[in-house]
C-alpha cells in the first residue's frame, strides 16, 4: 500500500509537471488600450473666415507617467464668434481611433461641460444635442468678448445626470476628459 | 427538556512515560449550547472491561491504558450513542463535536463532526455549524467577522475580505476542505470564493502555525471544513431558506448525505443566492446586487485505517459594485467625498450593471490516506483549481459588454503527508508538496493586463513535532521551506519602464519593443523559510495558557510586483516594484484561557514585527487627459502590529448568558514612524442570550456592537488645483469615519414536524435595529455612501 501511495504520488507529480511545460514558449500579444482617449482637439473657426485656433491636449501614454501636452495655437480675436468642433482620438492604436463618433452615437450618455475662469470674457453655447434635446457639446460656438485672459476648462462626462444645471456636481457621472487651456482674447 | 442536544466532547489525551500500560485518557462531556458539563454520560472503552461515567463537571478519566487503538463509545440519557476511535497514546488533542436530534423516535440521525487540532500552541477560534447556519444568506467573510480580532476589508457589502489582526489578502491563507484556496486573493476587492454553506466548521488561527498548509500566512489561517460524516447507514439532509428585507432577496441552500456502514458516503450540496440593490437608511445603494450559484459533491470511502475522497465544488458569483464609486479623476473624487449622498442614486432593481464582478471558481480534489504499521498515517492529495475572474467597467460603445479584467488562474497542487508517533509523547507530521500555477490574462479586453501572464512553480517541505513534556505541558515546533520560481511575461509602458529606471536595472529581461510598450520576461526566485515554536500549559483544570512564536515569510504577489496603471475601482494609479524581496513576519502571541465555570474568558495579547512589509501609499498626483489622479505606490518598510483580543462569557443567571468581545490593534510603520493605514478601529460587542429550555429551545438575543473612531491613521490627503475656480482644494481620503453603535435582535426556536425526524428551526433577526446611518473605516466605498440600513432576516432550516 505504501509503495502504491508513493507510486501514485510520483505519477501525479509527473502529470503536473508535464502539464506545466507546454505553455512555456507562448509570447503574449500587446494590448492597446481601446478605451483611452489620448487626444482632444478643439478647432475654433472664426465665423466669416480666418485662421482657426486649435486647442489640443495630447497624452500618448494614457495614464502612464508622462503628463499630457497642452497646446493653444494662437489668441482669439475680441468680438468674434467661433464655430468649434471637438475631435477625440485614441492614438495608442494604429490607425488612431476616432472616439468622437462613439460619443455622438451615445449622446444620451455623454455631455461636454465648459467653464471659463479668470477674467476670460467668453460665452459658450451648445450647438449639438442628444435625442432627448439635452446638450452634448461636440460642437459649440464661442463668443469672444472684450480683450481678456483666463482659462477654458473642457470636461467630458460619461453617464451624467441629464438634463443638469451645467455644474460638475449637478452633472455627476464620471470624468472621461478634464483639460484646461490658457486663452487670451485680444 | 432540550429538543436538540449538542454535545461537545473534549478529549485531552495525555501520555505517560513508560512504554507500556500506564497511559491515561481524559476528557470532558459538555453541552455545546452553553458549555455546561453533562454529567452521567457513559463512556465505554470497547473491547476492554473499562467503563466510566462523566462526573459532575462532565469529566472522565481512564488510566493504565496500553498503547493501541481503542473504540470509545459515549452515551447519554438524552443522546444516541456515538463511537469513534482513539489511538493511545495520542499526540493530538482530539475535539469531537456531536450534533444530535434527540427526539427522532430514537432513530439515529446524528450529524457528527470531528475536528482535529490545527495547532497545539495557538488558540483556535472556531465557529460552529449553528452560527454558520445563521449566516447562510451572507458571505464567508461576514461569518468570520464574528470572532474577536477578526475584521474585514469590505468593498461595499458584498465583497468581504477577512482580516486577521489587521492583515488581509495574501497574508491570510484560506483552506477549504484541505485545499489552499488560490483565487487571486491578492486583490483587496477580491472576496474569498467559498460558499459559507459548504462549511461544517471554520477555524481561525491568528498566526502562521498551520505549517502543513502554508508558511506565508503572516496574518493567519482560516480553515473551513465540511461536516464529518459518520460511518453508518444513514440518509440525512437539510435545507435552509433565508430571506432579508434589505436587498429584498434571499438564499436557499440544501444538502443531502448518504452514508453506509461499509464506509462509503456521498454528499451533494447546492446554494442559490439572489439579492437586488441594498439600501442605506436614506437611499438605495445602486448597483449592489448579488447573484450567487454554488454546488459541491463529495464521494468517498472511509474506515479507521484507510480512506479516500473525491471532491468537486463550483462557486459562481456575480456582484454589482456601487455605481457611485466608479469615478474619473481627483475632481470627481472631490465632489463625491464632499457630498453626503452618493452622486448616483437610482430606483431599486435586481439588475446588476457595470461596474460588476463575475467570478467562477472550481475546485477538484482527490485525496486518500492509509495507516501503515510502524510508520503512521500517510496521506496523498491532488487538487486542481480554476479561477475565472471578469470585471466589467463602465465603458463606451462596442466595449460595453467586454470585461476590463479577464483573468484565468489555474493551479495544480500535489501533497504527500505523514503523521507519525515517534515515541509515546512525541508525534511528528512531515510532508512535501509541489504546486504549479498559471495565470492567463485575455488580451481581448482592450485594457492593458492588470496581472501579467505567468507560470509559477513552487516546491515545499515541512515538518512539525509536538512533545508532551508533562501531563500539563506540551511543546510544538515546526519548520517549512518553500521555493518559488515565477516566470512572467509582462508588458510595460515604455514611459513607465524608463521613468522607473528599469531600463538601467533590468535591461536583460527585455524581449521585444513595440510602439509604446516593452515586453519583458521577469524570472523571479524566492526562498521562504517559516518556523513556529510554542507551548501550552494547563495549570489547573480550568486554566490553560498558550504561548507561540511564529516566523512567516511571504514572497511578494503578482499585484505588488507588477501593478502599473489606473485601478478603476479605487480611482487611483497603482505602481508595483519589480525589485521587491520577501516579507518576513515574527509574531508572538500569548493566550490565557479559562474554559469552564460561570465565568469563562480568553485574553490574547500579541505582537507582530514584520520586516520588508509591503504597503501601498500615495506618493504624488499624476496628470492625465482624464484629469488628475493620485498615484499610490507600493513600498517596503518595517512594520509593527500589536494588539489584544478579549472574549468573555458569563452565566449571569439560569438560562441567561452574557457575551463580550473587545479587540484593539495598533499598527505602526517603524521606518517612517507613522500609523499604518486601514488598521481596524477598536471595537466591542456585547450580547445577552436568554434561553427558554422548556419552550421549543427558544433563544432571545440582543447584541450591541460599538466601533470606535480610528484615531491612528496616516495623512494621505492631497491637494488638487481647480483651474476654473482658481482654487486649491484638499481631498480628504484619510480621516476615518465617526464611531458608531449598532443594535441587533435575534430570536430562534426549533420545532418537530411529525415523527419521521423532520425538524424545523426558525430564526428571526434584525440588524441595525435603529436604522443608524454610519460608515465603516474598513469599507473601501465609505467615501461614497453610507453602510447598510436596517435589515430584517428570516432563517428557516429544515433538517431531515
Amino acid at each position: 500500500m505504501t509503495k502504491y501511495l508513493f507510486k501514485s504520488a510520483f505519477i501525479l507529480m509527473a502529470i503536473v509537471m508535464a502539464s506545466c511545460s507546454n505553455d512555456d514558449d507562448t509570447t503574449p500579444v500587446p494590448v492597446n488600450e481601446e478605451e483611452v482617449i489620448t487626444t482632444l482637439t478643439a478647432t475654433l473657426t472664426p465665423q466669416g473666415g480666418g485662421t482657426p485656433v486649435i486647442l489640443q491636449s495630447r497624452d500618448l501614454d494614457g495614464d502612464g507617467p508622462n503628463a499630457p501636452v497642452v497646446t493653444v495655437s494662437g489668441n482669439l480675436t475680441a468680438g468674434t464668434t467661433y464655430d468649434a468642433a471637438i475631435v477625440l482620438l485614441n492614438e495608442t492604436e494604429n490607425p488612431p481611433e476616432n472616439i468622437t463618433l462613439e460619443v455622438i452615437e451615445e449622446a444620451e450618455e455623454h455631455q461636454f461641460l465648459f467653464f471659463t475662469s479668470g477674467s476670460l470674457n467668453a460665452t459658450i453655447t451648445y450647438v449639438d444635442f442628444d435625442s432627448d434635446g439635452n446638450p452634448l457639446g461636440t460642437q459649440f460656438t464661442l463668443d469672444a468678448g472684450t480683450a481678456s485672459a483666463g482659462a477654458l476648462r473642457i470636461i467630458l462626462k460619461h453617464e451624467p445626470t441629464k438634463p443638469n444645471d451645467g455644474t460638475i456636481l449637478g452633472a455627476g457621472g464620471e470624468t472621461d476628459i478634464d483639460v484646461t487651456f490658457d486663452i487670451t482674447i485680444q | 427538556m432540550r429538543l436538540i442536544l449538542i454535545i461537545l466532547l473534549c478529549f485531552v489525551c495525555s501520555a505517560g512515560y513508560a512504554q507500556e500500560c500506564n497511559n491515561t485518557l481524559t476528557g470532558r462531556v459538555a453541552d455545546r449550547h452553553d458549555g455546561t458539563p453533562l454529567s452521567g454520560a457513559v463512556v465505554v472503552l470497547m473491547n476492554t472491561d473499562k467503563a466510566t461515567l462523566s462526573d459532575f463537571d462532565g469529566k472522565f478519566r481512564f488510566s493504565s491504558l496500553c498503547a493501541g487503538t481503542y473504540s470509545v463509545e459515549i452515551s447519554h440519557p438524552e443522546c444516541q450513542p456515538r463511537i469513534f476511535s482513539v489511538t493511545i497514546p495520542s499526540e493530538d488533542e482530539l475535539n469531537i463535536e456531536l450534533e444530535h436530534h434527540v427526539e427522532l423516535l430514537k432513530q439515529v440521525t446524528v450529524v457528527g463532526t470531528a475536528y482535529s487540532t490545527k495547532s497545539e500552541t495557538l488558540l483556535e477560534n472556531r465557529i460552529n455549524l449553528a452560527t454558520l447556519e445563521e449566516f447562510s444568506g451572507a458571505s464567508f467573510g461576514d461569518a468570520i467577522n464574528t470572532l474577536s480580532g477578526v475584521s474585514s476589508l469590505n468593498t461595499g457589502n458584498a465583497v468581504v475580505k477577512p482580516m486577521i489582526n489587521g492583515l488581509h489578502s495574501s497574508r491570510v491563507t484560506i483552506i477549504n476542505n484541505g485545499v489552499r484556496l488560490q483565487d487571486q486573493e491578492w486583490g483587496a476587492e477580491h472576496a474569498p470564493n467559498i460558499d459559507i454553506n459548504t462549511a461544517g466548521a471554520i477555524t481561525v488561527l491568528k498566526g502562521a502555525s498551520a505549517l502543513q498548509f502554508s508558511g506565508d500566512a503572516i496574518g493567519g489561517v482560516i480553515i473551513s471544513e465540511p461536516a464529518r460524516i459518520p460511518i453508518k447507514d444513514s440518509l440525512f439532509g437539510k435545507t435552509i431558506l433565508h430571506g432579508a428585507t434589505n436587498g429584498r432577496g434571499g438564499s436557499v441552500t440544501t444538502s443531502l448525505t448518504k452514508s453506509y456502514h461499509s464506509g462509503w458516503y456521498a454528499t451533494l450540496q447546492g446554494t442559490y443566492k439572489r439579492f437586488g440593490d441594498f439600501e442605506a437608511p436614506d437611499y438605495v445603494l445602486s448597483n449592489t446586487g448579488i447573484h450567487e450559484r454554488d454546488g459541491s459533491l463529495r464521494i468517498g470511502y472511509k474506515q479507521f485505517d484507510q480512506g479516500f475522497e473525491g471532491y468537486y465544488s463550483i462557486f459562481k458569483n456575480e456582484i454589482g459594485i456601487l455605481r457611485a464609486s466608479h469615478l474619473g479623476g481627483a475632481s470627481d473624487q472631490f465632489s463625491a467625498i464632499g457630498n453626503d449622498r452618493p452622486l448616483i442614486i437610482r430606483d431599486f432593481t435586481y439588475d446588476i450593471e457595470s461596474p460588476r464582478q463575475d467570478v467562477t471558481h472550481h475546485i477538484a480534489q482527490l485525496s486518500g490516506f492509509k495507516r501503515v504499521n510502524d510508520l503512521g498515517k500517510l496521506s496523498l492529495s491532488y487538487n486542481f483549481q480554476f479561477n475565472e475572474r471578469f470585471e466589467y467597467d463602465v465603458r463606451r460603445g462596442s466595449d460595453k459588454d467586454i470585461p476590463s479584467v479577464d483573468l484565468e488562474l489555474t493551479t495544480h497542487n500535489v501533497a504527500l503527508d505523514l503523521e507519525s508517533e515517534i515515541k509515546d509523547n512525541l508525534g511528528i507530521k512531515v510532508g512535501l508538496a509541489g504546486n504549479f500555477q498559471n495565470n492567463f490574462a485575455d488580451p481581448d479586453t482592450g485594457v492593458r493586463r492588470l496581472i501579467p501572464d505567468y507560470d509559477q512553480y513552487r516546491a515545499s517541505v515541512y515538518g512539525i513535532a509536538d512533545l508532551g513534556v508533562t501531563e500539563n505541558l506540551n511543546l510544538e515546533f515546526g519548520g517549512r521551506f518553500e521555493y518559488t520560481y515565477m516566470d512572467a511575461k509582462k508588458f510595460y509602458r515604455t514611459s513607465f519602464w524608463e521613468s522607473r529606471g528599469y531600463d538601467m536595472l533590468f535591461p536583460d529581461i527585455v524581449i521585444e519593443e513595440f510602439d509604446n510598450q516593452i515586453l519583458t520576461n521577469p524570472k523571479l526566485k524566492f526562498s521562504n523559510l517559516s518556523a513556529t515554536f510554542g507551548l501550552n500549559y494547563q495549570f489547573d483544570s480550568n486554566y490553560i495558557v498558550y504561548a507561540n512564536y511564529s516566523l512567516a515569510s511571504r514572497a511578494p504577489n503578482a499585484s505588488e510586483l507588477f501593478s502599473e496603471g489606473l485601478h478603476h475601482g479605487a480611482s487611483r494609479i497603482e505602481l508595483g516594484d519589480l525589485g521587491f524581496s520577501s516579507e518576513v513576519g515574527h509574531k508572538i502571541g500569548l493566550t490565557l484561557q479559562k474554559k469552564s465555570g460561570i465565568l469563562r474568558f480568553t485574553v490574547n495579547p500579541y505582537i507582530n514585527l514584520i520586516s520588508d512589509f509591503i504597503l501601498i501609499e500615495p506618493t504624488e498626483i499624476q496628470q492625465t487627459i482624464r484629469g488628475n489622479f493620485q498615484v499610490w505606490e507600493y513600498r517596503q518598510t518595517s512594520a509593527r502590529l500589536a494588539g489584544v483580543d478579549f472574549d468573555l462569557n458569563a452565566d449571569i443567571a439560569d438560562n441567561l448568558e452574557f457575551e463580550h468581545q473587545f479587540s484593539y490593534i495598533n499598527g505602526k510603520d517603524r521606518t517612517m514612524d507613522l500609523p499604518l493605514i486601514n488598521m481596524p478601529p477598536a471595537s466591542t460587542t456585547n450580547s445577552l442570550h436568554y434561553t427558554f429550555p422548556d419552550f421549543y429551545d427558544l433563544v432571545l438575543s440582543v447584541k450591541s456592537e460599538y466601533v470606535f473612531m480610528q484615531n491612528e491613521f496616516p495623512d494621505n490627503n492631497f491637494e488638487v488645483f481647480f483651474p476654473d475656480t482658481g482654487t486649491t482644494e484638499i481631498i480628504d481620503v484619510s480621516t476615518p469615519p465617526d464611531a458608531y453603535h449598532l443594535l441587533g435582535l435575534r430570536a430562534k426556536a426549533g420545532f418537530n414536524i411529525g415523527d419521521a425526524g423532520t425538524r424545523l428551526d426558525l430564526g428571526l433577526a434584525v440588524a441595525n435595529l435603529f436604522d443608524t446611518s454610519y460608515r465603516n473605516y474598513l469599507n473601501r466605498l465609505r467615501f461614497y455612501a453610507d453602510d447598510l440600513g436596517r435589515n430584517i432576516m428570516l432563517n428557516l432550516k429544515i433538517s431531515y
